[in-house]
């Protein structure tokens, strides 16, 4: 349904940030997208938006929406689109409600810019129930300050759902909450996903995170997709040097050994970005080969595919 | 407890007024808590956001006042302190803060700001030795002495948070106190961090305070560590034990709580957890109460005190 096609984004009179980036959503689905800070995946996300900075633009590829063009609209014509919503929720519920405005106003706001031909008020008070916020009547009444943060982000995918939105991107939105009350929002969105048959696109650094919520993930490094697959098998046979060596390095506190699994190095910045495979450089497999020219796509056994020379668990030999 | 106890912290108290729909409510943010700390150990703090975890390392600092209990470092009693006698305890106790790109000054070059404490306390008897000893502080964070005459916007957010850990080590002090150290950090760059920790720990001898939400992480790295909940003790003992074995029905709930790498326990809906009660009510009997599934009468009317329920275990719950 939404699909995204060799997506490009630049820095004005600078270097790419996304450079090339191919995935799909279909209705019912979370797909998580993980990478490290600087991956690009928070780029990707805005630039799906139309919400990019203004110093940074779509360069190259595509992004449709049931087969509509939407890579270049702009967010006045996102709004006057009547199908084919795509809905954003960040990391701080704080940073994006607005803290002198009552949150029943607030939904109310995005019901009459995104919905117009629904009363307001009602509509608010069953998007507060599908959120499953207790007392939405009296809710509605409160001001950001004197909710919870897991009640505030409640409140975000409320607004995000007033449009009703057919892809909902979720940046990070639990990075910010408590294990307890992040287990609920996660739990919240996997709900909505499949009673509204919404695709997700859930962004997050978290292995965990992802392993719980997903139905397929895309793995970001250096501003391109190095793998993507199913979430078991991801999990139980990744095909990428880099997406075993996250999983390495999540602490396990049962495990007997004192020294953690690390990748040695960091990211490359866009703009440094060596040849050939960008992890070469922190991979303990990396061969001459991996240092030029182009990477060739993989195939796994269980349908994972990975950008490697040297792939992990599979018998295709170099 | 025995052994070479360098920490001391007896029924610590803060209290802080807040104003709210037009009455002032008193919020325990540390309300009552007594741990202690080895020589060599890393104790984990462990608890979720507005436990008292902060409070708690900000009074040890001496940033924040206490309102009762005590504190002694070495048996020196730290908060009667006079204003001349907390500058020298600040050599002895340091801090590790959570955002490396908010705590150094982005004017400073590193090596400006790595020896800033020992200029303060005039320490470095000439110039060479300063020079010196920052170097060695480099190393020993595995930066290298060439990194003094860079500045904090040439580093990565790893390098910066190792600027973070020299800064706490030059000169080595008695008790490193480090607040979320990682929790701004990629997953890979934070398994670099913990191991230098770790390092540390065994090379210079260091005692660590570790504070995190990342029970996970806190686990990996203490060897013992203590749960707070609403600004109270509910539970210490060895990590391992207390991660693989939990005694108390909050860290049970914190355990169970976080998102393991594993598929096959995906979330498949909606997921009702409790959340805690506000701070600004008055509670009575155990904080906990009120989440708890093993919660009975004595809960509500008496208030649980730690005691041991198994070797090395400590447990605030009349249930355990």
């Amino acid at each position: 349904m939404l699909s995204v096609e060799n997506l490009v984004v630049t820095v004005r009179h600078g270097p790419e940030i996304v450079r090339g980036v191919s995935f799909a959503i279909e209705p019912g689905e979370i797909l998580g997208l993980v990478g490290e800070s600087g991956s690009g995946k928070s780029m990707t996300s805005l630039a799906l938006m139309g919400l990019l900075p203004p110093t940074l633009s779509v360069t190259g590829g595509s992004v449709t929406l049931d087969g509509a063009d939407i890579t270049h609209l702009q967010p006045h014509e996102r709004v006057r689109q009547k199908n084919g919503k795509v809905a954003m929720i960040f990391q701080e519920p704080m940073t994006s409600l607005n803290p002198v405005l009552r949150i029943g106003e607030q939904i109310a706001e995005a019901i009459r810019v995104h919905d117009p031909g629904t009363p307001p008020e009602p509509r608010a008070r069953e998007l507060l129930d599908m959120v499953r916020i207790p007392d939405a009547a009296h809710q509605l009444d409160a001001y950001p300050h004197q909710l919870s943060g897991g009640m505030r982000q409640r409140v975000m995918i409320a607004i995000a759902l007033a449009c009703r939105p057919q892809v909902l991107i979720a940046d990070e939105p639990t990075t910010a909450l408590d294990v307890t009350v992040q287990l609920q929002v996660l739990g919240l969105i996997r709900d909505l996903c499949d009673r509204l048959h919404m695709g997700v696109l859930f962004i997050t650094h978290d292995l965990g995170v992802v392993a719980q919520l997903s139905d397929r993930v895309a793995v970001m490094y250096a501003g391109k997709l190095v793998e993507t697959a199913d979430v078991g098998p991801l999990f139980r046979a990744p095909l990428h040097p880099y997406t075993q060596g996250l999983m390495d390095c999540l602490p396990d506190p049962t495990s007997d050994a004192v020294d953690m699994a690390t990748i040695r190095g960091s990211a490359p910045r866009p703009g440094d970005i060596p040849d050939g495979c960008p992890f070469a450089p922190r991979c303990d497999r990396a061969t001459a080969t991996c240092r030029t020219g182009p990477v060739p796509w993989v195939q796994g056994p269980d349908g994972q595919t990975a950008a490697c020379h040297f792939p992990l668990n599979t018998k295709v030999s170099a | 407890m025995s052994g070479d106890t360098i920490l001391n912290i007896r029924d610590l108290k803060k209290t802080f007024h807040v104003r709210s729909d037009g009455k002032t409510h008193e919020v325990h943010a540390v309300n009552g808590i007594s741990l202690s700390v080895q020589r060599g150990e890393t104790l984990g703090i462990v608890g979720e956001s507005g436990c008292g975890k902060s409070t708690l390392a900000r009074v040890l600092l001496g940033l924040s006042s206490a309102d009762g209990g005590s504190v002694t470092l070495n048996g020196e009693d730290l908060l009667s302190r006079s204003r001349r006698h907390m500058a020298r305890t600040r050599l002895k106790i340091r801090m590790v803060f959570q955002d490396p790109y908010a705590s150094l000054n982005p004017r400073r070059s590193v090596g400006d700001s790595v020896a800033e404490t020992g200029d303060i306390h005039r320490i470095f008897p000439t110039r060479a030795e300063r020079t010196k000893q920052v170097g060695d502080a480099l190393d020993q964070v595995g930066l290298g002495a060439k990194f003094a005459n860079s500045y904090p916007h040439e580093l990565s957010g790893g390098q910066r948070q190792r600027v973070g850990i020299a800064r706490a080590i030059l000169p080595v002090p008695d008790l490193v106190i480090a607040d979320e150290p990682v929790s701004a950090l990629d997953v890979s760059i934070q398994a670099q961090v913990l191991n230098l920790l770790a390092d540390l720990k065994s090379r210079l001898g260091l005692t660590l305070m570790f504070i995190s939400h990342d029970l996970g992480v806190v686990a990996k790295i203490s060897d013992r560590v203590a749960v707070i909940y609403m600004g109270e003790v509910a539970e210490i003992g060895p990590a391992r034990a207390l991660f693989t074995d939990p005694r108390h029905p909050y860290t049970e709930l914190l355990i169970s709580a976080i998102p393991r790498p594993d598929p096959s326990h995906r979330i498949t809906g909606a997921v009702e957890v409790s959340e805690p009660p506000s701070r600004l009510q008055k509670l009575t009997g155990c904080p906990f109460r009120s989440r708890c599934p093993r919660a009975t009468d004595i809960c509500a009317t008496t208030s649980p005190e730690v005691r041991e329920v198994a070797p090395e275990r400590f447990v605030a719950c009349h249930h355990a």
